[in-house]
Order: structure tokens, then C-alpha cells, then sequence
């Protein structure tokens, strides 16, 4: 079975990350926390299994 | 001196003096029962359709005033059904399917639970608990008039307790004063505060939940609203910080608002201030009476141990749990179905005493299975920190647009009937191909069969062989125990749910399947040393 991806996948990682900030401009810090949890929510359900999910789990919480 | 603690919809079993108050040497019987709530009722049909003598004692004279629990799981009707009153509660009942959810003034989506055909009983009834209580009594005295040893004593309340290693003292008081009773088993149904509880020190370990809920069931002749569950999260309203409609029996609607932890609890029932809130939600002029109103808070907890010596907690004295997903009254008809069977067999010598450790084991699984699943719909409706709220709302928000965050939002996983899995009791499971539903642990699920279900010809109390397209022996006895073959052809349902449930890929099966229903174990032929093998263990004969 194949794990988390911790190695770059990402297709264009600088447009990615441009895109991430440009979606919180303007944003109050409260409605930028709310989609970022939207956010997660979608990818999420996009990853969709338990394991892989709770390795991002502690991946996020490692760093 | 002896006050009525609550008030009683249903006087049923008043006060009478009992010839155990004249003895000079305190009575056995083979069993007391604590408790006459649903769960001490069940109790005593249980067994005393096993034609063994019981006695129920309750501090009340029938049953109290209050609906309580309202939702009950087909697991539940189908465990009153082999009591013989299944088709009455759900001739009461109301079956409802469709549930919507609201968040502040928009309906985020509306589900069906899209009911499995070929059930003798719908997934949920709402019926309000007095009459569940009700009909489970009515079904005593039916019993009793066939012959059954069932005593109920009202107004006998049990004030003592001591425990000895082959039997149980009681103290008891009744309006006439006190008298000594003995037990060789005592089962503690008597509620969350159970008092058995107290007196043998025994702790109630969990998680409190610091949110109080307030609850009306209103009585609307002209309503509007269907037979649906409906659900908000921070209704516009503002009647609370969520709110729950669902509709029961004799026109009456169950209201749950969330009220939050910091109130004045006699202010907020005053009937004025609880109107205040109905108005708001159901709109200026609506017509209602209020049938009955309270506030409760909730536990999740339970006790370590069900089993203490000749002591067994069921119900609500083992385990609390908060009531979304309607798992306290339909739990503990499970640990009814568990112990009953179990019990019977010691006291008909049939089995070893250790056969009870198994309703400890099975039965806290069962709870933390319970505990688990009330403790995360209760996080979901009432988020605790600010990221939990985030979160919540964040799942709501996407709920209404998209379909895949739907199965997140949580307003109550329903009951089903727990899954002993890995557990002592269970056999093997040797029939390559067929579903995981149906595995060692489970609970049986109905299938059709002619004009009948499968579930009431199976067992008749005993164990019961199921063989589907496979030969077998008609009754086998093994030590005292008899198992008796239920022969099917998976061609005796044609709508195929028989062979879908209970065969998957396999040509054929056997199932040993225990009085309770849930599958000990299963093969593809009958191989007379395993399956002899399995029902030792299934007996607590073979560790
Ligand atoms: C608001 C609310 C909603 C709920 N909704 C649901 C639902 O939808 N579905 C569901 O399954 N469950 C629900 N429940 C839970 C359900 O009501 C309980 O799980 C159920 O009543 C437990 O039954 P019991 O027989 O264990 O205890 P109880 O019903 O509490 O009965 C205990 C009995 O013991 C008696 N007793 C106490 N002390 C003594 C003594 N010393 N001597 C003699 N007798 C004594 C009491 O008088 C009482 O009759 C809900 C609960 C609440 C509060």
C-alpha cells in the first residue's frame, strides 16, 4: 500500500502557492480560518483514506 | 417515609403487601430485579418467559410521567418482537425516513434513511417511553396469565444492599414498613443515580458535557409539519444554539433546544419563557399545548466493571450515554437480550457461572461503542472551542453546496445494534465468500421469507442452527444444550435478500446463531466436532 506523499508532488508549486495567498487577500483573519478549514475538508474528502489521512495528521503536527 | 419521587403516567402496579413480609427467615428467590423502568421490565419478560421466577421491585407504583426517549431502533422492536409485543409498539409508533437539516435560515440538504427491504420492522419508531413501558408491561401480565413467575412490587424500594459470594441481601422498604429479601442473582436496573450503585460503592467514571438542553413535547392539532426529523444548527430563531423537531404519536412534537451551560433552571422552565422560545421558532399564532417540559445536562460514562459477583448493572445503572442518537433505552434493551439468555442457562445449570463475564466483556463493548458514538455527535452540535466551531460551520457551509461533506455533519448516528468483535464467545468464521455483515458478533439481520422473516423462525429461545442449501442433523445436544436446525434454500426468499445477507458468493452455509441472535459462528458444511466445539465456547465452556 502506498503512504502519504512526502516527496514534491506538486505540478507547479509556485502557482499553487501564489493561488493559496491570492484566495486570503482581504480576508479578516477569522474568515481566512474558516476556508482554510474548508480547504482541508475538501482535500480531505479528495484523499479520502484513514491512513494516509492521519499520516498528514502527524506530518502537520510534527513540523 | 415514602414519597413519590416523580409523577406516573400509567399506575400499574400498586402497592400490595406480599407474603415475604410475614417470613421471620428473609426469602431466596433465583432472581430480583432493581428497577421497573424499560430496561427492569424487559428484564423480567425475559426471563420469566424462561419460566424462571423473578421478582421486580420499584420504588413507584407504574410508570413515570415524561417521554424521554422517543426514538427506538429496529434492534429494539425486534428484540420486543421475541418477547411477543414487537407489532404493538410499532402499531403505536410512528415511522418516519426523511430527516432535514437546517443551519441558521437556509436548509443545507435532507437525507432518507432509505430503510433495507425485507425487515419485519422499520429502522426507527418515535414512541414516547411510557408507552414502550407500557406495552412491555401489558406483555408481563400476558405472560403471567400463561403461567410465567413474574412478580412486580410497586412501592418497594430497596434500601440496602450486601453481597455475599453466592447470593444478595436486601433491605426494602414499603409503605408498611421494612422487610429482608435474598437473591441468588440481583440485576441493578435502576437508572443513572442507581442507588445499588451507591450503596456498594461502585464508581460512574466519563466526560461531562457542560450545555443544557431544554425540552418540549407540544401537543399541535393543526401543525403543518410532516412527519420528518428536522434539525437545525444556530437557528435564526435563536431558540437555542441548535433545536431538534420530531414528531411522535397523539399529535404531540418533540422540541430540543440547546440552551447552553450557565442558566437559571427555574426561570427557563417557567412556561412563559419556554413559549417565548416555541413562539419564536413555530411563528406567532400557532396553537400548541405544552404535554411536558424539562431540562437535562449529560454524562458520557460507565461503570468498569457490569458484573460484580451475583450483581449485574444493566441499563442505564452501567452506562450513560447523551441521548443524540437514541442510545440509552435502545442500548439497554441489548444488554437485556444479552444477559437473559446467559442468566437462564446458569440458573438451569446449563452452563457455568462464568458464562456471566461475558455480559461484562460483550456489554462494555458495547457501551464504549455507544459512549464513542453520542460523544462525537455531541462534539459536532456543540463545538466546544473556537476551532471546533470553525470546523463545524465549515462542514455546514460546504454541506449546502456539495454532497461529499454531507456524511460529516453529525446530528446523531442512529443506533445499531453492536458487533461483538474479537470476542470470547465467538467461534470461527469458515464461509470464504459471504458478506462481513453477517461474521461472527453480529447481530442477524431479517430477511424475507415466504410471508414471514427469517428472525421469527429462528431459535425460539434456544440456539439455533441456520443451514442455507446445506444437510445437517434437525436438533443436536451437546452437554445439556440443544441447538435446533432452521433448514432453509436460499430459493425460499426469491427477492434474494437471504442469500445476499447470509451467503455473499457462498453456494451454501451454516450458522450457529445464539438465543440473542448474533451469529457464534459459520461454515460452508456441517462438521458436527467444530460446530459441538463452538457451542461450548458459545456457553462459556471452553476458554
Ligand atoms: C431527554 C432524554 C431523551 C432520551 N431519548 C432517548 C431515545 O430517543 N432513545 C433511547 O433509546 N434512549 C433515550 N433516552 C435514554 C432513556 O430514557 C434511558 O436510557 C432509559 O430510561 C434507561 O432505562 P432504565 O430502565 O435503565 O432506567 P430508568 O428508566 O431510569 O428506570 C429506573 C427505575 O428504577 C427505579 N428505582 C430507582 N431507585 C430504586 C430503588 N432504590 N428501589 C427500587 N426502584 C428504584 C426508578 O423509579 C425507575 O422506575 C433519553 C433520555 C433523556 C433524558
Amino acid at each position: 500500500m502506498s503512504g502519504l506523499i512526502t516527496t514534491p508532488n506538486l505540478e507547479q508549486p509556485d502557482e499553487f502557492y501564489a493561488c493559496l495567498l491570492a484566495v486570503h487577500e482581504e480576508r479578516s483573519e477569522e474568515e481566512s480560518q474558516a476556508l482554510n478549514a474548508r480547504l482541508i475538508l475538501t482535500l480531505a474528502n479528495h484523499v479520502g483514506a484513514q491512513a494516509i489521512l492521519e499520516e498528514a495528521l502527524q506530518v502537520a503536527k510534527m513540523a | 417515609m415514602f414519597q413519590d419521587r416523580y409523577s406516573l403516567a400509567f399506575k400499574l402496579y400498586p402497592y400490595m403487601r406480599s407474603a415475604d413480609q410475614e417470613a421471620g427467615i428473609p426469602v431466596r428467590h433465583p432472581v430480583v430485579i432493581v428497577g421497573g423502568g424499560p430496561i427492569g421490565l424487559a428484564s423480567a419478560l425475559d426471563l420469566g418467559r424462561q419460566g424462571i421466577p423473578v421478582v421486580l421491585l420499584d420504588d413507584h407504583e407504574g410508570i413515570g410521567m415524561g417521554s424521554r426517549a422517543i426514538c427506538f431502533a429496529k434492534r429494539s422492536l425486534e428484540i420486543a418482537d421475541r418477547y411477543g409485543c414487537g407489532d404493538p409498539i410499532v402499531q403505536k409508533g410512528v415511522v418516519w425516513n426523511l430527516g432535514k437539516v437546517f443551519h441558521d435560515n437556509r436548509q443545507i440538504y435532507e437525507f432518507n434513511l432509505l430503510p433495507e427491504d425485507g425487515h419485519k420492522y422499520p429502522a426507527f419508531i418515535n414512541l414516547q417511553q411510557p408507552y414502550f413501558e407500557r406495552f412491555l408491561f401489558e406483555q408481563i401480565v400476558e405472560e403471567q396469565a400463561k403461567g410465567a413467575p413474574i412478580q412486580i412490587r410497586g412501592k418497594n424500594r430497596v434500601d440496602a444492599v450486601e453481597t455475599f459470594d453466592d447470593h444478595v441481601a436486601l433491605e426494602v422498604m414499603t409503605p408498611e414498613g421494612p422487610y429482608r429479601l435474598e437473591a441468588d442473582w440481583l440485576i441493578a436496573s435502576d437508572g443513572a443515580s442507581s442507588p445499588v450503585r451507591s450503596m456498594m460503592g461502585l464508581d460512574f467514571e466519563g466526560r461531562v458535557f457542560r450545555d443544557s438542553f431544554l425540552i418540549a413535547d407540544i401537543r399541535m392539532t393543526n401543525g403543518t409539519f410532516p412527519t420528518e426529523r428536522w434539525f437545525w444548527f444556530e437557528p435564526w430563531f435563536k431558540s437555542g444554539a441548535s433545536t431538534l423537531l420530531h414528531k411522535q404519536p397523539d399529535d404531540v412534537w418533540r422540541v430540543d433546544f440547546q440552551i447552553g451551560w450557565d442558566i437559571d433552571r427555574k426561570e427557563e422552565m417557567k412556561e412563559e419563557n419556554i413559549r417565548r422560545r416555541l413562539d419564536a421558532m413555530l411563528g406567532e399564532g400557532v396553537d400548541y399545548e405544552i404535554v411536558w417540559s424539562s431540562i437535562y445536562t449529560f454524562q458520557c460514562r460507565r461503570m468498569q466493571k457490569f458484573r460484580h459477583g451475583r450483581v449485574l448493572f444493566a441499563g442505564d445503572s452501567a452506562h450513560q450515554v447523551s441521548p443524540f442518537g437514541a442510545r440509552g433505552a435502545n442500548s439497554g434493551m441489548q444488554d437485556v437480550d444479552n444477559l437473559g439468555w446467559k442468566l437462564g442457562m446458569v440458573l438451569r445449570g446449563e452452563a457455568p457461572e462464568a458464562l456471566m463475564d461475558s455480559y461484562d466483556e460483550e456489554r462494555r463493548f458495547g457501551a464504549d461503542e455507544n459512549i464513542r458514538n453520542s460523544t462525537r455527535s455531541t462534539d459536532f452540535i456543540t463545538p466546544k472551542s473556537k476551532i471546533s466551531h470553525m470546523f463545524r460551520n465549515a462542514v455546514l457551509d460546504l454541506a449546502e453546496r456539495y454532497e461529499f461533506a454531507r456524511p460529516i455533519v453529525n446530528s446523531g448516528r442512529l443506533s445499531v445494534p453492536c458487533t461483538y468483535d474479537g470476542l470470547s464467545l465467538n467461534g470461527e468464521d469458515a464461509l470464504p465468500g459471504a458478506p462481513a455483515r453477517t461474521r461472527p458478533g453480529s447481530a442477524c439481520p431479517d430477511a424475507p421469507l415466504g410471508n414471514g422473516f427469517l428472525l421469527c423462525r429462528m431459535g425460539g429461545g434456544g440456539f439455533s442452527l441456520l443451514t442455507i442449501d446445506a444437510e445437517a442433523p434437525d436438533a443436536i445436544l451437546e452437554a445439556g444444550v440443544t441447538v435446533t436446525r432452521l433448514a432453509l434454500s436460499a430459493s425460499d426468499d426469491p427477492s434474494g435478500a437471504l442469500a445476499a445477507r447470509y451467503l455473499g458468493d457462498a453456494p451454501s452455509g451454516v450458522y450457529l446463531v445464539r438465543p440473542d441472535q448474533h451469529v457464534v459462528a459459520r461454515w460452508d458444511h456441517y462438521d458436527d466436532t467444530a460446530l459441538r466445539a463452538a457451542l461450548r465456547r458459545a456457553c462459556g465452556k471452553e476458554a
